[in-house]
Protein backbone atom coordinates (compact mmCIF):
# COMPACT_ATOMS: atom_id res chain seq x y z
CA UNK A 1 0.00 0.00 0.00
CA UNK A 2 1.29 3.07 -1.09
CA UNK A 3 0.79 6.08 1.43
CA UNK A 4 -0.46 9.64 0.68
CA UNK A 5 -1.98 12.62 1.45
CA UNK A 6 -5.09 11.00 -0.54
CA UNK A 7 -5.52 7.76 1.06
CA UNK A 8 -5.85 9.34 4.55
CA UNK A 9 -8.86 11.62 3.41
CA UNK A 10 -10.16 8.19 1.48
CA UNK A 11 -9.87 5.88 4.40
CA UNK A 12 -11.12 8.55 6.64
CA UNK A 13 -14.40 8.54 4.74
CA UNK A 14 -14.44 4.53 4.66
CA UNK A 15 -14.05 4.23 8.36
CA UNK A 16 -9.76 3.61 8.62
CA UNK A 17 -10.74 -0.62 6.95
CA UNK A 18 -8.78 -0.45 4.55
CA UNK A 19 -5.32 -0.19 6.35
CA UNK A 20 -3.26 -3.12 5.82
CA UNK A 21 -0.07 -4.60 8.48
CA UNK A 22 2.77 -2.38 7.47
CA UNK A 23 4.95 -5.26 7.31
CA UNK A 24 4.80 -9.27 7.00
CA UNK A 25 6.05 -11.55 9.92
CA UNK A 26 7.18 -14.63 7.56
CA UNK A 27 8.30 -17.97 9.05
CA UNK A 28 12.36 -17.83 8.74
CA UNK A 29 13.67 -19.91 5.06
CA UNK A 30 15.96 -22.81 5.46
CA UNK A 31 18.40 -19.99 3.78
CA UNK A 32 19.52 -16.65 2.19
CA UNK A 33 21.96 -14.95 0.33
CA UNK A 34 21.80 -12.44 2.56
CA UNK A 35 21.50 -12.89 6.42
CA UNK A 36 21.63 -9.10 8.79
CA UNK A 37 22.02 -9.42 12.07
CA UNK A 38 20.13 -6.94 13.94
CA UNK A 39 16.78 -5.22 13.81
CA UNK A 40 17.54 -1.71 14.21
CA UNK A 41 18.20 1.35 12.48
CA UNK A 42 21.01 0.18 10.45
CA UNK A 43 20.06 -3.54 9.93
CA UNK A 44 16.99 -2.58 8.53
CA UNK A 45 18.42 0.43 6.48
CA UNK A 46 21.10 -2.07 4.88
CA UNK A 47 18.55 -4.49 4.30
CA UNK A 48 16.18 -1.79 2.49
CA UNK A 49 19.08 -0.37 0.09
CA UNK A 50 20.25 -4.10 -0.90
CA UNK A 51 16.84 -5.01 -1.74
CA UNK A 52 16.39 -1.49 -3.77
CA UNK A 53 20.25 -0.65 -4.78
CA UNK A 54 22.10 -3.60 -5.01
CA UNK A 55 18.86 -6.11 -6.41
CA UNK A 56 19.24 -8.92 -4.12
CA UNK A 57 16.89 -11.19 -3.67
CA UNK A 58 16.62 -13.56 -0.75
CA UNK A 59 17.55 -11.05 2.44
CA UNK A 60 16.69 -11.93 6.24
CA UNK A 61 16.81 -9.80 9.42
CA UNK A 62 17.04 -11.43 12.39
CA UNK A 63 16.44 -9.39 15.48
CA UNK A 64 16.06 -11.08 19.04
CA UNK A 65 13.48 -8.69 20.24
CA UNK A 66 11.26 -6.25 18.21
CA UNK A 67 12.43 -4.10 15.54
CA UNK A 68 13.15 -0.64 16.61
CA UNK A 69 14.09 -1.58 20.43
CA UNK A 70 17.24 -0.84 20.93
CA UNK A 71 18.83 2.33 20.36
CA UNK A 72 16.90 3.59 17.59
CA UNK A 73 14.01 3.61 20.07
CA UNK A 74 16.40 5.22 22.11
CA UNK A 75 18.15 7.99 21.81
CA UNK A 76 18.10 11.88 21.34
CA UNK A 77 16.96 12.20 17.39
CA UNK A 78 19.35 14.56 15.60
CA UNK A 79 20.75 14.66 12.41
CA UNK A 80 24.10 16.79 11.67
CA UNK A 81 27.19 16.84 9.80
CA UNK A 82 29.16 18.66 11.57
CA UNK A 83 32.59 16.42 11.66
CA UNK A 84 36.21 17.74 11.37
CA UNK A 85 38.04 14.86 9.94
CA UNK A 86 38.47 13.99 6.54
CA UNK A 87 37.47 10.01 7.40
CA UNK A 88 34.32 11.15 8.99
CA UNK A 89 33.00 14.42 7.56
CA UNK A 90 31.99 13.21 3.87
CA UNK A 91 30.04 10.09 5.18
CA UNK A 92 28.02 12.26 7.87
CA UNK A 93 27.19 14.82 4.83
CA UNK A 94 25.97 11.31 2.44
CA UNK A 95 24.26 10.41 5.81
CA UNK A 96 22.19 14.18 5.84
CA UNK A 97 21.88 14.14 2.05
CA UNK A 98 20.48 10.97 2.32
CA UNK A 99 18.26 12.20 5.40
CA UNK A 100 16.92 14.93 3.32
CA UNK A 101 15.34 12.92 0.49
CA UNK A 102 14.67 9.92 2.88
CA UNK A 103 10.92 10.35 2.97
CA UNK A 104 9.77 10.56 -0.48
CA UNK A 105 12.52 7.76 -1.12
CA UNK A 106 10.57 5.29 1.53
CA UNK A 107 6.91 6.49 1.20
CA UNK A 108 6.93 6.90 4.80
CA UNK A 109 6.81 10.13 7.30
CA UNK A 110 9.59 9.99 9.54
CA UNK A 111 9.46 13.70 10.43
CA UNK A 112 12.47 14.97 9.32
CA UNK A 113 13.04 18.44 10.31
CA UNK A 114 15.94 20.33 9.39
CA UNK A 115 15.37 23.16 12.53
CA UNK A 116 19.07 23.88 12.73
CA UNK A 117 21.89 22.89 15.39
CA UNK A 118 23.67 25.34 16.89
CA UNK A 119 27.01 24.66 18.74
CA UNK A 120 28.11 27.25 21.47
CA UNK A 121 31.16 28.33 22.09
CA UNK A 122 32.48 30.57 25.17
CA UNK A 123 36.11 31.07 24.66
CA UNK A 124 38.42 32.78 21.77
CA UNK A 125 40.18 29.27 21.24
CA UNK A 126 36.91 27.57 21.07
CA UNK A 127 36.13 30.45 18.65
CA UNK A 128 38.82 29.34 16.43
CA UNK A 129 37.81 25.38 17.14
CA UNK A 130 34.50 25.89 15.90
CA UNK A 131 35.81 28.22 12.43
CA UNK A 132 38.19 25.60 11.63
CA UNK A 133 35.47 22.90 11.88
CA UNK A 134 33.14 24.99 9.85
CA UNK A 135 35.62 25.26 7.25
CA UNK A 136 36.76 22.02 6.96
CA UNK A 137 32.32 21.40 6.60
CA UNK A 138 32.01 23.85 4.03
CA UNK A 139 35.51 22.31 2.01
CA UNK A 140 33.47 18.91 1.92
CA UNK A 141 30.45 20.71 0.32
CA UNK A 142 28.13 20.69 4.21
CA UNK A 143 26.74 24.21 5.26
CA UNK A 144 28.28 26.17 8.62
CA UNK A 145 27.44 29.02 9.79
CA UNK A 146 29.78 31.26 12.41
CA UNK A 147 27.43 33.17 14.69
CA UNK A 148 28.64 36.00 16.77
CA UNK A 149 26.97 36.33 19.93
CA UNK A 150 24.30 39.02 18.61
CA UNK A 151 23.19 36.59 16.43
CA UNK A 152 22.67 33.94 19.10
CA UNK A 153 20.92 35.67 20.89
CA UNK A 154 18.47 36.83 18.62
CA UNK A 155 17.84 33.11 17.99
CA UNK A 156 17.58 32.12 21.92
CA UNK A 157 17.51 35.41 23.96
CA UNK A 158 16.92 33.11 27.35
CA UNK A 159 20.46 31.44 27.22
CA UNK A 160 22.40 32.56 30.11
CA UNK A 161 25.10 34.66 28.01
CA UNK A 162 26.60 36.28 30.88
CA UNK A 163 27.64 33.56 32.95
CA UNK A 164 30.59 34.60 35.36
CA UNK A 165 32.37 31.04 34.23
CA UNK A 166 31.40 30.51 30.39
CA UNK A 167 30.06 33.63 28.89
CA UNK A 168 27.96 32.45 25.76
CA UNK A 169 30.40 34.17 22.98
CA UNK A 170 28.78 32.77 19.76
CA UNK A 171 28.25 29.48 17.45
CA UNK A 172 28.78 27.31 14.88
CA UNK A 173 25.27 26.62 13.05
CA UNK A 174 24.41 24.07 10.50
CA UNK A 175 21.33 24.89 9.32
CA UNK A 176 20.85 21.23 7.42
CA UNK A 177 20.97 19.55 10.99
CA UNK A 178 17.63 18.70 12.68
CA UNK A 179 15.66 16.28 14.14
CA UNK A 180 13.78 12.71 12.75
CA UNK A 181 11.12 10.73 14.37
CA UNK A 182 13.24 8.44 15.83
CA UNK A 183 10.27 5.18 15.82
CA UNK A 184 9.08 6.47 11.98
CA UNK A 185 12.80 5.99 10.76
CA UNK A 186 12.97 1.66 11.63
CA UNK A 187 9.70 1.25 10.64
CA UNK A 188 9.95 3.32 7.23
CA UNK A 189 12.99 1.15 6.67
CA UNK A 190 11.24 -2.26 7.89
CA UNK A 191 8.39 -1.31 5.53
CA UNK A 192 10.33 -0.37 2.64
CA UNK A 193 12.53 -3.29 3.16
CA UNK A 194 9.31 -5.51 3.53
CA UNK A 195 8.15 -4.32 0.18
CA UNK A 196 10.97 -5.57 -1.80
CA UNK A 197 10.73 -8.53 -0.50
CA UNK A 198 13.11 -8.65 2.85
CA UNK A 199 11.53 -11.11 5.31
CA UNK A 200 12.17 -9.18 8.69
CA UNK A 201 12.18 -12.63 11.36
CA UNK A 202 11.78 -10.71 14.66
CA UNK A 203 12.23 -13.00 18.51
CA UNK A 204 14.61 -14.75 16.67
CA UNK A 205 18.03 -14.28 18.03
CA UNK A 206 21.30 -15.24 16.50
CA UNK A 207 23.21 -18.13 19.10
CA UNK A 208 25.82 -18.63 17.42
CA UNK A 209 27.75 -18.82 13.55
CA UNK A 210 28.33 -21.64 11.85
CA UNK A 211 31.86 -21.32 10.58
CA UNK A 212 33.82 -24.17 8.58
CA UNK A 213 37.32 -23.47 7.36
CA UNK A 214 37.48 -19.74 7.74
CA UNK A 215 33.72 -19.16 6.08
CA UNK A 216 30.74 -18.43 7.54
CA UNK A 217 28.03 -20.54 6.23
CA UNK A 218 25.07 -19.50 8.43
CA UNK A 219 23.97 -18.76 11.89
CA UNK A 220 22.24 -20.78 14.52
CA UNK A 221 19.22 -19.35 16.06
CA UNK A 222 16.60 -19.59 18.70
CA UNK A 223 14.20 -20.31 15.36
CA UNK A 224 16.81 -22.94 14.48
CA UNK A 225 19.94 -22.73 11.86
CA UNK A 226 19.72 -20.24 8.96
CA UNK A 227 22.29 -20.76 5.89
CA UNK A 228 23.10 -17.63 4.63
CA UNK A 229 26.23 -16.72 1.49
CA UNK A 230 27.15 -13.78 3.39
CA UNK A 231 26.08 -12.37 7.32
CA UNK A 232 26.11 -8.74 8.14
CA UNK A 233 26.27 -8.24 11.71
CA UNK A 234 24.86 -4.61 12.87
CA UNK A 235 23.84 -4.29 16.63
CA UNK A 236 25.87 -2.02 17.94
CA UNK A 237 25.41 -1.60 21.60
CA UNK A 238 25.80 -5.72 21.92
CA UNK A 239 28.55 -5.90 18.85
CA UNK A 240 30.98 -7.41 21.75
CA UNK A 241 28.66 -10.41 22.99
CA UNK A 242 27.98 -11.44 19.56
CA UNK A 243 30.93 -11.37 17.25
CA UNK A 244 32.74 -13.18 20.48
CA UNK A 245 30.26 -16.22 18.94
CA UNK A 246 32.39 -15.53 15.92
CA UNK A 247 35.58 -15.74 18.28
CA UNK A 248 36.43 -12.41 17.66
CA UNK A 249 37.88 -9.23 19.88
CA UNK A 250 36.76 -5.78 19.13
CA UNK A 251 38.40 -2.58 19.48
CA UNK A 252 35.25 -1.57 21.13
CA UNK A 253 33.65 -1.32 25.16
CA UNK A 254 30.01 -1.01 26.01
CA UNK A 255 29.18 1.83 27.68
CA UNK A 256 25.61 3.48 28.81
CA UNK A 257 24.16 6.89 28.02
CA UNK A 258 21.40 8.22 29.30
CA UNK A 259 18.47 10.57 28.23
CA UNK A 260 15.82 12.66 29.08
CA UNK A 261 12.66 14.23 28.50
CA UNK A 262 10.59 17.23 30.58
CA UNK A 263 7.08 17.35 30.55
CA UNK A 264 5.52 18.87 27.41
CA UNK A 265 5.99 22.52 26.97
CA UNK A 266 4.93 25.60 25.02
CA UNK A 267 7.69 25.73 21.91
CA UNK A 268 10.58 27.77 23.15
CA UNK A 269 13.15 25.94 21.50
CA UNK A 270 13.01 25.92 17.48
CA UNK A 271 16.69 23.78 16.53
CA UNK A 272 19.06 21.55 18.23
CA UNK A 273 21.67 23.15 20.74
CA UNK A 274 24.69 22.33 22.65
CA UNK A 275 26.75 23.49 25.86
CA UNK A 276 30.55 23.85 25.04
CA UNK A 277 31.99 24.26 28.09
CA UNK A 278 30.01 21.21 29.71
CA UNK A 279 28.30 17.96 27.58
CA UNK A 280 24.51 19.13 27.49
CA UNK A 281 22.44 19.28 24.24
CA UNK A 282 18.72 19.89 24.03
CA UNK A 283 16.21 20.45 21.56
CA UNK A 284 12.02 20.36 21.87
CA UNK A 285 9.71 17.46 20.34
CA UNK A 286 7.02 18.15 18.49
CA UNK A 287 4.72 16.84 21.41
CA UNK A 288 6.56 19.88 23.30
CA UNK A 289 8.94 17.95 25.65
CA UNK A 290 12.61 19.22 26.16
CA UNK A 291 14.65 16.35 24.95
CA UNK A 292 17.91 16.38 26.48
CA UNK A 293 21.49 14.80 27.25
CA UNK A 294 24.72 14.82 28.00
CA UNK A 295 27.98 12.54 29.11
CA UNK A 296 27.95 8.82 29.07
CA UNK A 297 28.22 7.12 32.38
CA UNK A 298 31.82 5.93 31.81
CA UNK A 299 31.87 2.23 32.95
CA UNK A 300 31.43 -0.61 30.52
CA UNK A 301 28.13 -1.49 31.23
CA UNK A 302 24.54 -3.66 29.26
CA UNK A 303 22.23 -2.31 31.80
CA UNK A 304 20.13 0.68 29.78
CA UNK A 305 20.08 2.34 32.60
CA UNK A 306 22.99 4.63 34.76
CA UNK A 307 23.59 6.27 37.84
CA UNK A 308 22.25 9.26 39.12
CA UNK A 309 25.50 11.35 39.34
CA UNK A 310 25.38 11.60 35.56
CA UNK A 311 21.77 12.94 35.94
CA UNK A 312 23.15 15.60 38.27
CA UNK A 313 25.96 16.33 35.76
CA UNK A 314 23.47 16.85 32.69
CA UNK A 315 20.91 18.54 35.34
CA UNK A 316 24.08 21.16 35.59
CA UNK A 317 24.70 21.50 32.36
CA UNK A 318 21.30 22.93 31.62
CA UNK A 319 21.23 24.97 34.89
CA UNK A 320 24.18 26.61 33.11
CA UNK A 321 23.01 27.13 29.37
CA UNK A 322 19.73 28.01 30.09
CA UNK A 323 18.50 28.36 33.84
CA UNK A 324 14.84 28.53 33.14
CA UNK A 325 15.02 24.85 32.63
CA UNK A 326 15.11 24.35 35.99
CA UNK A 327 11.26 25.23 36.46
CA UNK A 328 10.48 22.17 34.02
CA UNK A 329 10.24 18.65 35.30
CA UNK A 330 11.59 15.95 34.44
CA UNK A 331 9.74 13.54 32.88
CA UNK A 332 11.03 10.20 32.45
CA UNK A 333 15.05 8.74 31.51
CA UNK A 334 16.38 6.03 30.01
CA UNK A 335 19.47 4.27 29.14
CA UNK A 336 21.09 3.24 25.77
CA UNK A 337 24.36 0.72 25.10
CA UNK A 338 26.72 2.79 23.37
CA UNK A 339 29.26 0.84 21.78
CA UNK A 340 32.31 3.19 22.51
CA UNK A 341 35.08 2.18 19.83
CA UNK A 342 38.95 3.11 20.64
CA UNK A 343 39.26 6.22 18.43
CA UNK A 344 35.70 7.67 18.64
CA UNK A 345 34.82 6.03 15.06
CA UNK A 346 33.09 3.53 13.32
CA UNK A 347 33.84 0.25 11.64
CA UNK A 348 32.17 -0.65 8.46
CA UNK A 349 34.34 -3.89 7.45
CA UNK A 350 35.28 -7.25 6.34
CA UNK A 351 36.29 -8.76 8.88
CA UNK A 352 38.94 -12.26 9.31
CA UNK A 353 36.03 -14.83 8.08
CA UNK A 354 35.09 -14.83 4.81
CA UNK A 355 31.44 -13.85 4.20
CA UNK A 356 31.08 -12.02 7.56
CA UNK A 357 30.75 -8.63 7.39
CA UNK A 358 31.01 -6.02 10.79
CA UNK A 359 29.24 -2.82 11.24
CA UNK A 360 29.37 -1.20 14.59
CA UNK A 361 31.23 0.89 17.23
CA UNK A 362 28.73 3.81 16.26
CA UNK A 363 30.10 5.85 20.41
CA UNK A 364 26.45 7.79 20.24
CA UNK A 365 26.50 9.15 17.16
CA UNK A 366 24.47 6.06 15.40
CA UNK A 367 21.32 7.65 14.68
CA UNK A 368 22.35 10.42 12.44
CA UNK A 369 24.38 7.86 10.20
CA UNK A 370 21.63 5.60 9.69
CA UNK A 371 20.57 5.90 6.23
CA UNK A 372 24.31 6.41 4.84
CA UNK A 373 25.24 3.40 7.10
CA UNK A 374 23.19 1.06 5.73
CA UNK A 375 23.79 2.15 2.08
CA UNK A 376 27.38 1.60 2.55
CA UNK A 377 27.36 -1.58 4.52
CA UNK A 378 24.73 -2.85 1.70
CA UNK A 379 27.80 -1.85 -0.57
CA UNK A 380 30.20 -3.91 1.43
CA UNK A 381 28.17 -7.03 1.81
CA UNK A 382 27.32 -6.29 -2.35
CA UNK A 383 30.23 -5.66 -3.94
CA UNK A 384 33.11 -6.81 -1.44
CA UNK A 385 34.48 -3.19 -1.73
CA UNK A 386 34.18 0.01 0.88
CA UNK A 387 32.00 2.47 -0.65
CA UNK A 388 33.84 5.51 -1.23
CA UNK A 389 32.55 7.49 1.70
CA UNK A 390 33.68 4.46 4.09
CA UNK A 391 36.74 3.68 3.13
CA UNK A 392 38.39 4.75 6.41
CA UNK A 393 36.39 2.82 8.84
CA UNK A 394 38.47 -0.18 8.70
CA UNK A 395 39.70 -2.51 11.19
CA UNK A 396 43.48 -2.71 10.80
CA UNK A 397 43.42 1.41 11.25
CA UNK A 398 44.39 0.65 15.00
CA UNK A 399 47.33 -1.39 14.00
CA UNK A 400 48.45 1.00 11.53
CA UNK A 401 48.36 4.21 13.51
CA UNK A 402 45.28 5.46 10.92
CA UNK A 403 42.77 6.34 13.60
CA UNK A 404 39.79 8.58 13.01
CA UNK A 405 39.88 10.60 16.34
CA UNK A 406 37.95 13.60 16.34
CA UNK A 407 38.30 14.42 20.03
CA UNK A 408 42.08 13.47 20.23
CA UNK A 409 41.73 10.84 23.25
CA UNK A 410 43.71 8.30 22.56
CA UNK A 411 42.43 4.77 23.45
CA UNK A 412 40.58 5.53 26.40
CA UNK A 413 36.59 4.67 24.61
CA UNK A 414 34.59 6.11 28.21
CA UNK A 415 36.52 9.59 26.83
CA UNK A 416 35.15 9.57 23.30
CA UNK B 1 27.30 2.79 42.37
CA UNK B 2 29.26 2.70 45.67
CA UNK B 3 32.32 0.94 45.48
CA UNK B 4 33.32 -0.73 48.84
CA UNK B 5 36.97 0.09 48.85
CA UNK B 6 39.26 -2.93 50.71
CA UNK B 7 40.77 -0.44 53.19
CA UNK B 8 38.61 2.46 53.17
CA UNK B 9 34.84 0.75 53.39
CA UNK B 10 32.00 2.20 51.00
CA UNK B 11 32.87 4.66 48.89
CA UNK B 12 30.84 6.69 46.56
CA UNK B 13 31.72 5.86 42.70
CA UNK B 14 32.36 9.76 42.02
CA UNK B 15 35.58 9.61 43.82
CA UNK B 16 36.93 7.17 41.53
CA UNK B 17 38.06 7.41 37.85
CA UNK B 18 37.60 4.63 35.45
CA UNK B 19 40.32 2.79 33.56
CA UNK B 20 38.91 -0.49 32.12
CA UNK B 21 39.04 -3.79 31.63
CA UNK B 22 41.99 -5.32 34.72
CA UNK B 23 43.73 -6.79 31.49
CA UNK B 24 45.57 -3.59 31.17
CA UNK B 25 47.95 -4.49 34.41
CA UNK B 26 49.42 -7.49 32.06
CA UNK B 27 51.46 -5.36 29.75
CA UNK B 28 52.84 -7.06 27.23
CA UNK B 29 57.30 -7.56 26.72
CA UNK B 30 58.10 -4.51 24.70
CA UNK B 31 61.14 -6.56 23.73
CA UNK B 32 59.37 -9.38 22.62
CA UNK B 33 59.65 -10.88 18.26
CA UNK B 34 56.07 -10.21 18.08
CA UNK B 35 55.65 -7.04 20.74
CA UNK B 36 53.65 -4.54 18.09
CA UNK B 37 51.27 -7.53 17.45
CA UNK B 38 50.82 -8.08 21.38
CA UNK B 39 50.70 -4.02 21.81
CA UNK B 40 47.67 -3.77 19.28
CA UNK B 41 46.10 -5.92 21.07
CA UNK B 42 46.85 -5.37 24.58
CA UNK B 43 45.87 -1.53 23.51
CA UNK B 44 42.86 -1.97 21.54
CA UNK B 45 41.01 -5.16 21.56
CA UNK B 46 38.78 -5.93 24.59
CA UNK B 47 36.49 -9.18 25.91
CA UNK B 48 34.06 -6.38 26.89
CA UNK B 49 32.01 -8.91 28.45
CA UNK B 50 27.51 -8.64 29.36
CA UNK B 51 28.22 -10.13 32.91
CA UNK B 52 30.83 -10.25 35.17
CA UNK B 53 33.87 -7.82 34.47
CA UNK B 54 36.81 -7.39 36.21
CA UNK B 55 38.22 -3.48 36.09
CA UNK B 56 40.50 -0.85 37.16
CA UNK B 57 39.45 2.06 39.29
CA UNK B 58 41.65 4.69 40.52
CA UNK B 59 40.89 6.63 43.76
CA UNK B 60 41.47 9.64 42.59
CA UNK B 61 39.61 11.57 45.40
CA UNK B 62 40.66 9.22 47.97
CA UNK B 63 43.73 7.52 48.51
CA UNK B 64 44.96 7.46 45.53
CA UNK B 65 44.79 3.52 45.38
CA UNK B 66 44.02 1.62 42.03
CA UNK B 67 41.75 -0.87 42.61
CA UNK B 68 40.72 -4.26 40.72
CA UNK B 69 36.40 -4.20 40.88
CA UNK B 70 34.53 -7.37 40.15
CA UNK B 71 31.26 -5.68 38.68
CA UNK B 72 28.48 -7.36 36.71
CA UNK B 73 27.60 -4.79 33.49
CA UNK B 74 24.10 -6.21 33.03
CA UNK B 75 23.02 -5.00 36.52
CA UNK B 76 26.19 -2.70 37.93
CA UNK B 77 26.33 -5.38 41.09
CA UNK B 78 30.02 -5.39 42.69
CA UNK B 79 30.87 -8.41 43.84
CA UNK B 80 34.58 -8.13 44.85
CA UNK B 81 36.95 -5.43 45.18
CA UNK B 82 41.05 -5.85 45.40
CA UNK B 83 43.95 -3.57 45.81
CA UNK B 84 45.63 -3.60 41.77
CA UNK B 85 48.69 -3.80 43.59
CA UNK B 86 47.39 -7.41 44.71
CA UNK B 87 46.38 -8.34 42.37
CA UNK B 88 49.50 -7.55 39.62
CA UNK B 89 51.85 -9.30 42.37
CA UNK B 90 49.86 -12.24 42.20
CA UNK B 91 50.37 -12.81 39.04
CA UNK B 92 53.86 -12.43 38.93
CA UNK B 93 54.92 -8.41 38.72
CA UNK B 94 57.31 -7.11 40.91
CA UNK B 95 55.02 -4.52 42.19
Amino acid sequence: MRYSGFRVIAEALTGHRGWTAVWRDPEPQPAYDYVIVGGGGHGLATAYYLAREFRQSRIAVLEKGWIGGGNVGRNTTIIRSNYLLDGNQPFYEFSLKLWEGLEQDFNYNAMVSQRGILNLFHSDAQRDAYTRRGNAMILHGADAQLLNRDQVRAMYPFLNFDNARFPIKGGLLQKRGGTVRHDAVAWGYARGADQRGVDIIQNCEVTGFRIEQGRVLGVDTTRGFIGAAKVGVAVAGSSGPVMAKAGMRLPIESHVLQAFVSEGLKPVIDGVMTFGAGHFYVSQSDKGGLVFGGDIDGYNSYAQRGNLAVVEDVAEGGMALMPMIGRARLLRTWGGIMDMSMDGSPIIDRTGIDGLYFNGGWCYGGFKATPASGWVFAHLLATDTPHPTATAYRFDRFRKGLMIDEKGQGAQPNLH
Amino acid sequence: MIIPHPLLGPRDAQEFVYLGDASLIDRPDGLAADAADRFHDYLYLRDNPAGLHRELWYHEQGDRSWLVVTRNTLTHEITQVELARDVARARGRGR
